[in-house]
């Protein structure tokens, strides 16, 4: 291996978190390197460590809970952790920089963004000679690709879109001249387009500066994309560490593999995802074996009562390796082998809801929303955004119909349409043949039982002043569902059950619970008025993959047995290839596309389209894809461009795209699409 | 059944409480008489129990209660308040003692004057009246009178009937009195928190399964979950200062005495009620108003905000002082129409008491309303609300199951922060003369009268410190505890899990 110029080498780091009377030990003994030019990426579920990891090497561990107890992190060999404090805010900014996953919170949002820009340049005297505060703001802007900079520069952060924000904060880290970029999620908070626009921002500037990059991520295709170097954390300890393609190819770590299993796929499509069982462990246990023992599917007798110990692989350098015991020269003879069941299911041969052939269950026909635009003293309406305008999309009984399409196209809004949590504006939504826009308030409330919702953010969506028993039993009582008292609890035990959940939570309050199990009370709240269609809206997007594919599961074992029918609003374009029968894709409001899930993703016919599927970052490291950029991004829906939506970003627009907007072309019975590219039948 | 426990307790506890007042009202020839303010000041007790049971068994109240409870400021702010409540609990039951009864009559009659247990408690007081103005421990009046000495005519100070009347060489010996007494106080008082100490070691030991010893050392070493020693030295500072009182104020006038003789300290005393009644019955008045129009305007919008908005800004932009004062005159030229509807004076002036926190509660409530709107509107955009109507919950149902127990926070927060301006409020209106009645006891009018005597010449300035010591105490207590309510309650403020 060519010998690199190490930039930051972190050793036996251990940061600790005081209250309460406890010590939570959210870093507990980390060691790493990174070279120069190089991408390491630090991967692991939420609450495992990685942001105390690169808040730690800033020095910005929060005080005074937190306390870095224990190691060393050397820049260029120079101890960090032992510079006085007026140093270490040389270091910061000039020589590591960091961005963060929401950009709305880390930029000032009173001052102008040129200005945030020079303040870092003149503060850390990167100005080049002759160059003015201003030239070199605007020569970043630039650089991160904003358009229009000169105008950009006196903008405030409110007018940007949260892509070009983080664009801003990356000129901000990049003004600085930092050796070293930690990026913390940098891309979590946007749309896939816009996430792969970043992306490939970071991987260009990286190769002119040549600064390395310290990824900090949750998500498996980012990491394949970016990394040079991957780190898998688990419980405050790193459990893996490879360069990417040893990793890719052959993870060794039991958790690294289970995060492989548990990503949802079309090849998964008939099996159950693999669930990685339990949950991670409080990190203020003093542990007395492996972290993961309990949720490991290799664990012998001994990992209970031995800490492993770090493997590395000596070919490979000293920092490439594993902490389990499968791989310890002392107990790698116990381990009766590799047992390499990667789907623990057994693969179902047919799709069962196939047979139970179609019968209509929600016609919706050209609905609208349209939202005032409400101005002065007495709220004259000036404009509408036009939030949906004009979907029609039928989903049949047992089927799930996936709408996808970039935040603020209008998906949310569809859900609360057909709900009638919003009245619509036009259009009808027809249920089991009866019309719901015109119903009288009291007949749509006792029609409710037949659609429920299950929101994006479990933390949100329950009351956290009610038990679990309340919660569940709130549906029943007003829907008139489930008998009297008693036989409602006995449902209520019924249902948790077949959430996965012992009927004993009842008497326990939302908080008490992570996110997973969270989102399965919410399913059993919705199960309890027995609906006939449920309207998913982002389920899993607010959990770890491993959690992810747990409530995948469940909901289609739900959808198996029950013969539920799901609109699942999502823009994870995995989950849709595993989960949904039919696919809508939505764009600014109107459905620019629909069928099968085999039509649109393998053979996808709108430009837009075909840019979102290639804008999903990868597992597979082969995968020879390239990716369509979008220019831009969503124009508002408060005024649309003229002709098809699109045509602003569009890499095919023609001439006749602006005369209208498109109207739908059948490619088969079941595919349409909205473009001028194809013949009107 | 278990869950009811508690209350069960609490209703036959208040059986026993009215049954034994009223057993022991007729066996001491006493008439119970029930205030208008003190039937509320019941509810409000009663009230708060409830909620406390509740909050009891609710871990998103308790979890703020028990953050309070490890606070030692709070917690000492805490031992005052109760020190205060007390009183003014003593304060709020009235009755009226039986007249003599005259030959040949056969029914009782009761006297007109209504006392209450305080005044029963503080007689010695009460009756010990002098003629007038008394500096603090004086043993000589503050004015020079006409005085017979030998036979003579001589125009000096007169000794005071009661203060400082039992020494018979007032000059020399006052300061070895005052020394002696104040010895014999502290004795008592350490004496007596000792016995206080002992059992609080006890009753802890018990509830931790430790021995006697051990707690007593762990609560002198600060080592309890609750500030118990913190709360201990407050306990010992006021007990100190009660047989402080008890000691010299039997001999001496401590704070003085007003212009009619009155013992300032009882006047002090006194006070405490009118002003614990203005500070919570006006705000247990205005919460109804407050949190239901201001849940509605944030749920509904539309035209129901409006219209309340609009009531609202009305009421915010007429000042609350003119309002008050057109008020509380009209109610006065009323009452002076109506005498024969008060049996006695102090029907009359609780009246205006209980008329005052009306007309304080509707010019107030419209900042707790407007709060409430706002944080409606934010928590009516939450999911789980949303959740609610999917399922067809009435519109009732979802603001008082969802909506209600999720602003809560804030009408306790801003409860006890308006608790202290609320008392302020009482001073300022009584001083111009629109606030309680001024036959009324309280530190508005102590200090309204404090006008004049400061203006006169040697000036009089007891009364004004006696009003101002007292108030000030309490106020200080009510902010600091309030602080830490607002802390614990408001989840703006992150605390340290
Ligand atoms: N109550 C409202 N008043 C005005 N505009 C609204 C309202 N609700 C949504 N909008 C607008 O409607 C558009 C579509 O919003 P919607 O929430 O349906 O998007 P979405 O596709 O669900 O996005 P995301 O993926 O971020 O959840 C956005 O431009 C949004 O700003
Ligand atoms: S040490 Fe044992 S329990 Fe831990 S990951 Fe390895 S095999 Fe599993
Ligand atoms: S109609 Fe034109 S602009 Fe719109 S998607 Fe098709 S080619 Fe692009
Ligand atoms: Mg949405």
């Amino acid at each position: 291996m060519a010998e690199q110029t190490q930039i930051l080498k972190v050793e036996n780091l251990h940061t600790w978190f005081r209250g309460d009377g406890r010590i939570a030990r959210a870093v507990d003994g980390v060691s790493f390197t990174i070279n120069k030019g190089e991408t390491f990426a630090l991967l692991g579920e939420s609450g495992c460590g990685k942001s105390v990891t690169s808040l730690s090497i800033m020095r910005l561990v929060p005080e005074p809970g937190g306390k870095i107890v224990q190691g060393r992190v050397n820049l260029h060999g120079q101890d960090l952790l032992q510079l006085p404090e007026t140093q270490m805010r040389d270091v910061r900014g000039s020589r590591i920089a960091m961005i963060f996953q929401e950009p709305m919170t880390s930029l000032n949002p009173v001052l102008k963004i040129g200005e945030q820009i020079e303040e870092t340049a003149v503060r850390h005297k990167t100005l080049k000679e002759g160059q003015t505060a201003r030239q070199k703001a605007i020569e970043l802007l630039n650089a991160v690709g904003l358009p229009d900079a000169q105008r950009r520069y006196s903008e405030y952060p409110h007018q940007l879109s949260g892509g070009m924000k983080q664009r801003v904060m990356i000129a901000i880290a990049l003004a600085g001249d930092p050796e070293l970029l930690i990026a913390d999620e940098p891309t979590t908070a946007l749309d896939v387009t816009i996430q792969s626009q970043v992306l490939q921002l970071l991987r260009e500037l990286q190769g002119e500066t040549h600064m390395a990059v310290m990824l900090i991520t949750h998500d498996l295709g980012v990491v394949a994309e970016m990394a040079d170097r991957v780190a898998v954390m688990y419980a405050g300890q790193i459990v893996e560490q490879a360069d990417r393609e040893t990793f890719f190819k052959a993870p060794k770590h039991p958790y690294s593999i289970k995060l492989f299993e548990s990503l949802p796929n079309r090849t998964k499509r008939n099996q159950r995802l693999a669930v990685i069982q339990g949950s991670v462990p409080s990190l203020a246990t003093e542990f007395k074996g492996c972290r993961f023992e309990p949720r490991c599917q290799f664990a012998i007798e001994d990992c209970k009562n031995n800490v492993p110990v770090w493997q590395s692989f000596d070919e490979l350098g000293e920092e490439t390796g594993v902490l389990c015991h499968r791989f310890d020269p002392r107990f790698e003879s116990q381990f009766s082998e590799p047992v390499q069941k990667i789907f623990d299911a057994v693969a179902q041969s047919d799709d069962p809801v196939t047979t139970r052939g179609f019968k209509e269950l929600l016609k919706v026909n050209e609905l609208k929303v349209h939202f005032p635009i409400q101005k002065g003293l007495f709220k004259r309406t000036v404009g509408h955004v036009r939030a949906v305008d004009g979907v029609s999309i039928d989903i049949p009984q047992g089927k799930t119909l996936a709408l996808v399409g970039e935040s603020g196209c209008g998906k949310t809004t569809v859900g609360k349409g057909i709900l009638q949590l919003i009245s619509p504006t036009a259009g009808s939504v027809n249920l089991d043949n009866e019309e719901l826009t015109n119903l009288a308030k009291h007949q749509m409330r006792q029609r409710r039982k037949d659609i429920q919702i299950i929101f994006q953010d479990p933390f949100s969506s329950m009351n956290p002043r009610m038990m679990v028993a309340d919660i569940i039993e709130e549906g029943m009582v007003a829907q008139r569902v489930g008998g009297d008292k008693q036989k409602r609890q006995t449902r209520i035990d019924e249902l948790l059950n077949q959430v996965g959940l012992s009927p004993e939570v009842k008497y326990r309050y939302p908080h008490e619970f992570s996110g997973g199990q969270r989102q399965r009370i919410c399913i059993a709240r919705a199960l309890a008025v027995e609906p006939k269609l449920i309207i998913c809206d982002e389920p899993t997007s607010a959990l770890d993959v491993s959690v992810q594919a747990q409530i995948l599961n469940l909901l289609k074992e739900l959808q198996d047995k029950f013969g539920l029918a799901y609109l699942f609003i999502t823009h994870n374009l995995s989950v849709v290839e595993y989960l949904a029968h039919n696919v809508a894709v939505m764009y600014l409001g109107r459905i620019v596309e629909t069928g099968t899930v085999e039509e649109v993703l393998e053979n996808p016919l709108h430009p837009y389209t075909k840019a979102l599927l290639s804008a999903v970052p990868q597992v597979d490291i082969d995968s020879e894809r390239k990716v369509i950029r979008l220019r831009g991004e969503l124009p508002s829906p408060a005024n649309p461009p003229v002709g098809c939506h699109f045509n602003p970003r569009c890499a095919k627009a023609w001439q006749e795209c602006r005369n209208g907007y498109p109207s739908a072309r059948s490619v088969s019975p079941t595919h349409s699409v909205r473009c001028y590219l194809y013949q009107e039948n | 059944m278990k869950a009811f426990g508690p209350y069960i307790k609490l209703i036959l506890a208040l059986i026993l409480i009215v049954f034994s007042a009223v057993g022991i009202a007729q066996h001491t020839d006493v008439q119970l008489k029930v205030l208008w303010t003190d039937a509320l000041v019941y509810l409000l007790v009663i009230a708060l129990l409830l909620f406390a049971i509740q909050a009891k068994s609710k871990e998103h109240l308790r979890g703020p209660w028990r953050h309070i409870a490890r606070r030692r400021i709070a917690m000492s702010a805490m031992v005052v308040l109760m020190f205060y409540v007390a009183v003014g609990l003593l304060d709020s039951v009235h009755f009226r003692k039986a007249l003599e009864r005259q030959a040949g009559q056969t029914q009782v009659h009761y006297s007109g004057e209504v006392l209450s247990l305080l005044d029963v408690v503080a007689t010695a007081l009460r009756e010990r009246q002098e003629t007038t103005y008394s500096a603090p421990f004086a043993t000589h009046a503050y004015t020079k009178e006409m005085l017979e000495v030998d036979g003579r005519q001589v125009r000096d100070f007169p000794r005071l009937n009661y203060g400082g009347a039992h020494l018979n060489n007032p000059e020399e010996d006052k300061l070895s009195d005052i020394v002696a007494n104040s010895s014999i106080a502290l004795l008592e008082a350490l004496l007596t928190s000792a016995f206080f100490f002992y059992i609080l070691s006890v009753v802890l030991a018990r509830n931790r399964k430790t021995s006697v010893r051990e707690q007593a050392i762990q609560i002198l070493r600060f080592r309890t979950e609750l500030p118990w020693m913190i709360m201990f030295l407050t306990f010992m500072v006021l007990l100190l200062c009660v047989f402080l009182i008890i000691n010299l104020s039997t001999k001496y006038h401590v704070f003085g005495t007003d212009k009619v003789g009155q013992d300032v300290l009882y006047l002090a005393l006194k006070s405490i009620r009118t002003g614990l009644v203005i500070g919570t019955l006006t705000t247990l008045i205005m919460l109804p108003f407050a949190v239901m129009l201001g849940i509605m305007a944030g749920y509904f919008r539309g035209w129901v905000d409006d219209v309340i908005q609009y009531i609202y800004t009305t009421l915010n932009s007429i000042p609350g002082v003119l309002l008050i004062a057109a008020a509380v005159l009209s109610l006065q030229v009323y009452m002076e129409n109506h005498p024969e509807m008060f049996e006695t004076l102090i029907d009359r002036t609780d009246m205006r008491l209980l008329f005052l926190c009306i007309i304080l509660g509707i010019t107030s409530w419209t900042g707790l309303c407007r709060l409430l709107r706002g944080e409606t509107l934010k928590v009516s955009q939450v999911d789980y609300v949303e959740a609610a109507t999917a399922f067809g919950v009435r519109h009732f149902n979802i603001m008082t199951r969802h909506i209600l127990p999720n602003v809560m926070h804030i009408v306790l927060i801003a409860v006890v922060i308006d608790f202290s301006g609320l008392v302020l409020a009482e001073a300022v209106l009584s001083y111009i003369g629109i606030g309680v009645d001024p036959a009324m006891i309280s530190w508005g009018n102590m200090i309204n009268s404090a006008r004049l005597e400061m203006a006169r010449d040697p000036i009089v300035w007891w009364s004004l410190a006696a009003a101002f010591v007292f108030m000030f105490v309490l106020v200080l207590a009510a902010n600091l505890f309030s602080d830490a309510v607002r802390d614990a309650f408001d989840p703006r403020v992150s605390r340290s899990q």
